[in-house]
Order: structure tokens, then C-alpha cells, then sequence
């Protein structure tokens, strides 16, 4: 990078120009996200706008090749990138799964006509991917995935059935871990292949979930036929492309609270429950609850900060994402109760339109995932224990 | 600024753990304690640590000292966290450095300065007056009198008060308890006529005292910043002692930790290494992941300190309180993961339990400054 003080005014200034007002309001809903697609429709005209003219500038993959589609911003600027839309409050114009997880796999397994042929798509938000991983007997223990992929000439044949498969009723591609070797030791015998959702023989459904919402689906592949190019990395090593590509999804997941945005929590209390004469809050354990949480929660984005740091100085473990991914999840759980508990009753009614449709109990009981998907919290701390701190046994 | 330690920082991390690991183990405080020693600490230790470098680390070059910041300070109080040693360095070249450089007039720092840098002036600093940190609540008084004032009142948890050649003061001269205002810092010597030193043993075999002050005569030139207006000055100085113990407290976390899951590979019962049951693995992960954010969260605090001063003092609430009740974590852990071991005098864990619970205390529990944070955030 030539001069960062030049590339920070440069990219505000950039920011400030293009961002439209709208689009740097804090997100209250779903439709606030723009997920891409063939089917991807604008909820706004200024979620239009913000999304092409950062496509345009390539950022919404600023760190990606620009040869893909990408920014081409080295580490350094993508991120005065971040700080600078955060200090605006700048939305993220294209949320994705091919994004935050396929896209850094492709980068490192994927051959050119791969990377060529799906990373460009994804950075225009033409393409919405989703994960095909877990399955109902292959949960924690996901290397005992069963889902068969057999050989037939220059295709795989697919049969099996995946869960948990996020948004796969509005997704246009699968990434997918399939069984290519039914004989080989049980990490041995995956692989990571990509298939059109719209393929024969595909069928999703959705789960109703406690929040109300059906975010996951079903998955069901009947002999889907796929050819065998589309296999990333190498066929039956399929398991290490799955790990790296876990290692974004725990980093993603990690990040998911939403940190330092929006009303701060001990204002958001006070609203409803009140304060004394000393401006005090009228619940001094839910203050101290607050006060530690923020205390936790200023730490961890310390964390954050240090670990792209350690990344960028060459220092970092690579199972360190799961650390952060462990705490992250348990600490936006915990601020979800404490919302939950500054609302009070009012934070009970589930289909008002004062409360939003229920919008506050719903995100509360979403949270309860966030320490489930990508690696439950007990098999990140397993990961802790055996990588980083070499504890013994299996 | 980059969230890791410059390769400057770095050096200086390796060059105070080689001489304290090798000088200053935690069998040196053991001895120091055994012999019931006067000093508490080792003077030739200090000798040492001045020839370094180390006791001038914050005072100015002009001074004579290295002109170096709160993450250079941070980077020894982790290495001392790490054996415990004891040594005036938090005392001396942390608080009274910074008292004296940010508060102190021309006359004052070319006293006193040179003499801390070149490690033959100690030097205490006298806050504390109840059980709890409470540094607004200081009744201390001193009213004035003649050419000066006379500071009556008492004052407690003064560390190493009983080897300072020079102590600083907090105290009223005006406003009431609770107030910021009125707050005024004094340098006292502490064999001023109607001043009396007791030397409390702590239970971390560190040095403290209690000081009495009856009508202790003060020269008005003996004002360490503004009369009424300490207030600012000392929360300064207070936040640079809060991010060096939350420093030390990584330190001893950390080696507390390190030694913890020694043990986990090396017991055995039922036939297995107990670092082999999951109930034990995952309590050692949480405590890890805790250690590595609170490493995070102090150096962030460090280095607003270096950059930001007078903004700090949230990023110091954040630090202290997190360290506190990460090594108050570390210690319980070790202790319990060690089983009977850990209950005996003749393993170092119980060393560091009490370190910590001293730590704790000083200049604000973790309660403290939860609190402190919802008063900044006002809430």
C-alpha cells in the first residue's frame, strides 16, 4: 500500500459520496440484508444503488483478485475499508455464503476454470450459494457424512440427504461435502463438489425452527448427476477443503453479534425500566449484568483486532478461529438475554406490530444457534484442547 | 497501531524475562518470605533492574530516564506477574514516575527523577484509606498552615510504603468525600515529624503498609500538580498503575495456566492422564480463550494510554476488570486442577492464588470498574 492516510481519506471521502443515507442506518429486519441471487429482489432503491456501486468498485469482495471480481485491497487497506464504513455506519451491500465460506476455499482449492467460473458471480451477487454439510446422523461428528456420490463415467451420481442447509430454498448453487469412497477411513473418503440447486433429482424443505422462521432446510438429492469437474482440491480429500472452509464459517459466526452498533444496551434498559436520581439504572443486577457483558464484549473485538493482526505478522493459529467462534456465539447469547430481560414483558409480545412482529424474542431465541451451527460450542472447545493446548487422548 | 508488540517491545519483553526467570524465580519471593526479610524485595534485584533500564523505563531522556510508555511498562509487569517477584518497579518507575512526569514542576522532576531512574529514590503512592479502593472518598485532610499545609488522616495498602524514601500523597483540601474536586497530590517525606509507618505483611508475602498522618507539616512548594485539582492528575496516574497490573495479572495468568496444563499431561488417575477427560479439557479451553482475550483487551488498554491519555479510561476499566476476574479464574482452576498438590505451601500455585487476590484489589476490583464503566456510559 502507497499511503494509508491518503487511501483512508480517499475511501472516505469515496464513502461519504456513495453510501446513500439510508443504507447507514442500523439493519432492523431481514429483508435489510441483500443475499444476491437469481431471484434476489431490492427491499429499497438505496439498497439498489449502495449495492451496484460497490460492486462496481469491487468491494463487495474488497480483498478478492480483482481478476474475480474483487477489490485487490491488500490487508492493510481492506481494513481501513472496515473501519471506515463501520465509523459511518455503512451496511454490508451483499451478504452471501459464497462470500464468507466458498469463496476462500475456491481461492485456495479451486483450479483457474473454477475460480473463473464461479468467483466473479459471486461478487456480483448473481449467484446465491448454500452449504450442504451436516446431515441428520452427521451433526458434531461431520466426517461420518453419508451422502453417496458414485461414479458413473465422467459424473458423480449423488444420493442422500443434508439439514440444516441455510436458506437452500432460495439458493441457486450447493457447495457439498459427498462420500466418494465408501471404504476409506471416515475423514479419507469426502469430497467437496458444487452442483446447480435447480439440478435433478434436488428437493429442499423447510424447517420451522422456535424463532418462528425457517432460515434451514431440508436437503434431499435423488441421483443428482454432476459432472466430475466439479469437484474442488483433489477427489477423497474433499475433508481438507471442508476444514479451511469451517475455518471462515467460525471466524463469520464469530462476528455475527452485533458489536458497538446501535442503541448502547444500558440506554436500551433505561428506556424501559428506568433510572434513579443518579442516573443509575433501576436494576442494579441487570447494570452489572450489562456492565460485565460490555466489559467482555469490548474485549473480545480486542481479540478480534489482535487476531488479524497476529494473521498478517505471521503468528496466528490456525485454531484459533474456533476459540473466537466459541466465545463470540456465547457472548451474543448472553446479550440477547440481557435484552430479552431489559424488555421485560414488553419484549414477550411475539405478533404486535409495536413489537415489530415479535422481532425481539425472535432474534433472542435465533441466538440459541449461534453456539450450534458451524461447530457447537463443546466440539470448539475440544478443538482448543487438542490443537492448541495438545491435551491428550482422542 | 497494530495490535502485537513491535519488535522493540519484543526485545525488551526477552531481555526482563531472561533476567527476572533467571535472577527472580518464584523461589526468591519463597526465601523472602521464609527469612521474614526487612526489605520485602531485593535491593541488589533493583541494582540490577537500573542498570537496565528498567527503573527509568517511563521517565523522560531528559531526565535521564528512556522516555518510554505504558506498553513498555506492561511488557515488564507481565514478566514480573510471571514469578511474582517482588520489586518496587509498579511502585517507583511505574506510579511515581508518571505522577512526577505528568504532574510534577521543573524543580520537582529534576529532584526526583533522575534519583528513580537511577534506582537510588524510592517512592510510594498513598491512595487508599478504607477496605475498598475508593480514591473520591479521600478524607485525608489538609488544611493549611504558615508557608504550607498539615496532613492529618491515615492511609492504608500503601505498596511498598516501608522502604519509600518519598511518598505521594492524596488528599482533601476542600470539597467532601465523593468529590473530585478538592483533591490536591502532595510529595511527603516520609520521616516528616508526625508521620508513622507500619509495615503490613500481606497475605501475598508482598510489601504494604499503613501510614498515620498527624499535623504532618507539608511546604506549600510540595504540591505535586494544582491545589484542589489532583483529581484529574491522580485518576491519570491511577489508570497507568490500573493497565501495569492488569499486565502483571496476564502474566501470572498465564504462567499459572501454563504450569496447570503441565500437570494435565503428567497426573495420572484411573489408569489415563487426567488431561485426557473432557470435564477437565474443556475448563482448560474456556480458561485459555479467557486469557487470550484479556491479553487483548490490556494491551488495547496500554496503548490508548500511549496514545489517547485523557480518553483511557474506559479501555483501563475494561482491562482491569477483565484481568481481575480472568487470573481470579486461572488461579481457582489451578489450584483445583492440581487437586491436594495445589492446597500445599510446597507447590508455587498457591503463590499466585494470593497474587491474584492482591491484584484484585489494587487500585479497583473487577466490581470497581464494571461499575465505573456503567457511570461512564450512564447507565
Amino acid at each position: 500500500m502507497s499511503d494509508p492516510d491518503q487511501f483512508r481519506r480517499e475511501t472516505r471521502a469515496w464513502l461519504e459520496a456513495n453510501c446513500p443515507p439510508e443504507m447507514r442506518k442500523p439493519m432492523t429486519s431481514e429483508g435489510d440484508t441483500y443475499w444476491g441471487g437469481r431471484n434476489a429482489k431490492f427491499s429499497s432503491e438505496p439498497q439498489r444503488v449502495w449495492f451496484e456501486r460497490m460492486r462496481d468498485k469491487g468491494w463487495t469482495v474488497p480483498d478478492w483478485p480483482k481478476e474475480y471480481g474483487g477489490g485487490g485491497l491488500d490487508r492493510a487497506e481492506h481494513k481501513v475499508l472496515r473501519e471506515e464504513m463501520a465509523a459511518m455506519g455503512a451496511r454490508s451491500p451483499l451478504s452471501s455464503f459464497g462470500i464468507w465460506m466458498l469463496g476462500p476455499a475456491l481461492l485456495k482449492y479451486g483450479n483457474e476454470a473454477q475460480k473463473k467460473e464461479h468467483l466473479p458471480k459471486i461478487a456480483a451477487g448473481l449467484i446465491r450459494w448454500c452449504q450442504g454439510y451436516s446431515e441428520p446422523n452427521a451433526g458434531s461428528d461431520l466426517a461420518s457424512l453419508q451422502t453417496r456420490a458414485e461414479s458413473d463415467g465422467d459424473d458423480f451420481v449423488i444420493t442422500g440427504q443434508k439439514i440444516w442447509t441455510s436458506y437452500a430454498n432460495y439458493a441457486d448453487w450447493i457447495f457439498c461435502l459427498v462420500r466418494t469412497d465408501g471404504a476409506a477411513k471416515k475423514h479419507d473418503g469426502i469430497s467437496f463438489i458444487l452442483f446447480d440447486m435447480t439440478s435433478k433429482g434436488v428437493t429442499t424443505k423447510p424447517i420451522l425452527l422456535i424463532s418462528g422462521y425457517s432460515p434451514f432446510c431440508e436437503t434431499f438429492f435423488d441421483g443428482v448427476r454432476v459432472p466430475k469437474s466439479h469437484v474442488v482440491g483433489t477427489v477423497n480429500r474433499g475433508w481438507d477443503v471442508a476444514k479451511y472452509l469451517l475455518q471462515h464459517e467460525r471466524a463469520m459466526i464469530s462476528g455475527m453479534g452485533e458489536r458497538g452498533v446501535g442503541r448502547p444496551l444500558g440506554q436500551v434498559a433505561a428506556d424501559s425500566i428506568g433510572s434513579d436520581e443518579q442516573g443509575r439504572l433501576e436494576d442494579a443486577m441487570l447494570r452489572g449484568q450489562i456492565s460485565t457483558f460490555e466489559i467482555d464484549e469490548a474485549a473480545l473485538s480486542a481479540a478480534a483486532e489482535r487476531a488479524v493482526d497476529l494473521a498478517k505478522a505471521g503468528q496466528s493459529h490456525p485454531a484459533f478461529s474456533s476459540a473466537m467462534k466459541y466465545y463470540g456465539t456465547e457472548l451474543n447469547k448472553r446479550r440477547h438475554e440481557i435484552l430479552m430481560s431489559a424488555g421485560g414483558v414488553d419484549a414477550l409480545e411475539w405478533e404486535s406490530e409495536r413489537s415489530k412482529g415479535g422481532a425481539r424474542p425472535r432474534a433472542w431465541l435465533r441466538t440459541k444457534a449461534n453456539s450450534i451451527e458451524g461447530g457447537t460450542s463443546e466440539v470448539m472447545l475440544g478443538i482448543v484442547a487438542k490443537r492448541i493446548l495438545d491435551l491428550p487422548g482422542a | 497501531m497494530a495490535l502485537v508488540l513491535t519488535e522493540e517491545q519484543s526485545m525488551l519483553r526477552d531481555s526482563a524475562r531472561g533476567l527476572i526467570s533467571d535472577k527472580a524465580p518464584v523461589l526468591h519471593l519463597r526465601s523472602l518470605r521464609d527469612s521474614k526479610d526487612a526489605t520485602g524485595f531485593s535491593r541488589e534485584l533493583w541494582k540490577a533492574f537500573a542498570e537496565m533500564g528498567f527503573s527509568g523505563l517511563l521517565v523522560p531522556e531528559n531526565f535521564g530516564g528512556s522516555g518510554l510508555g505504558a506498553v513498555e511498562a506492561g511488557v515488564v509487569m507481565e514478566e514480573i506477574g510471571r514469578t511474582l517477584m517482588p520489586s518496587p518497579f509498579l511502585s517507583t518507575a511505574v506510579l511515581a514516575a508518571s505522577a512526577l512526569t505528568r504532574g510534577g514542576s521543573d524543580a520537582q522532576k529534576a529532584a526526583h527523577l533522575p534519583k528513580i531512574s537511577d534506582g537510588s529514590l524510592l517512592a510510594a503512592l498513598a491512595i487508599d484509606e478504607g477496605a475498598k479502593h475508593r480514591p473520591l472518598q479521600t478524607k485525608l485532610q489538609a488544611v493549611r498552615s504558615g508557608n504550607g499545609f498539615k496532613l492529618s488522616g491515615a492511609k492504608a495498602f500503601v505498596v511498598d510504603g516501608h522502604t519509600a524514601d518519598l511518598l505521594i500523597v492524596a488528599a482533601r483540601t476542600g470539597g467532601s468525600a465523593g468529590e473530585r474536586n478538592g483533591l490536591t497530590l502532595f510529595l511527603v517525606d516520609p520521616k516528616s515529624k508526625g508521620l508513622a509507618v507500619e509495615r503490613t505483611a500481606m497475605v501475598d508475602s508482598h510489601n504494604a503498609a499503613r501510614i498515620e498522618f498527624d499535623n504532618v507539616e507539608v511546604n506549600a512548594d510540595h504540591v505535586l500538580g494544582e491545589v484542589d485539582q489532583g483529581g484529574a492528575l491522580l485518576e491519570g496516574v491511577l489508570n497507568v498503575g490500573r493497565g501495569a497490573v492488569a499486565s502483571e495479572m496476564v502474566g501470572l495468568s498465564e504462567e499459572v495456566f501454563g504450569r496447570t496444563v503441565t500437570y494435565l499431561k503428567e497426573r495420572k488417575q484411573f489408569g489415563k492422564l487426567i488431561g485426557e477427560f473432557q470435564a477437565l479439557q474443556h475448563r482448560a479451553a474456556e480458561l485459555y480463550i479467557d486469557i487470550e482475550i484479556t491479553r487483548a483487551a490490556v494491551l488495547k488498554a496500554l496503548q490508548t494510554l500511549d496514545d489517547d491519555f485523557t480518553n483511557a479510561g474506559a479501555a483501563v476499566a475494561v482491562a482491569k476488570a477483565r484481568a481481575g476476574t480472568t487470573a481470579t479464574r486461572a488461579v481457582q482452576e489451578g489450584v483445583q486442577m492440581h487437586g491436594g498438590m495445589g492446597m500445599t505451601d510446597q507447590f508455587d500455585i498457591g503463590f499466585f492464588m494470593k497474587r491474584a487476590r492482591v491484584c484484585q484489589e489494587l487500585f479497583g476490583d473487577s466490581n470497581y470498574h464494571a461499575d465505573q464503566l456503567a457511570r461512564m456510559k450512564s447507565y
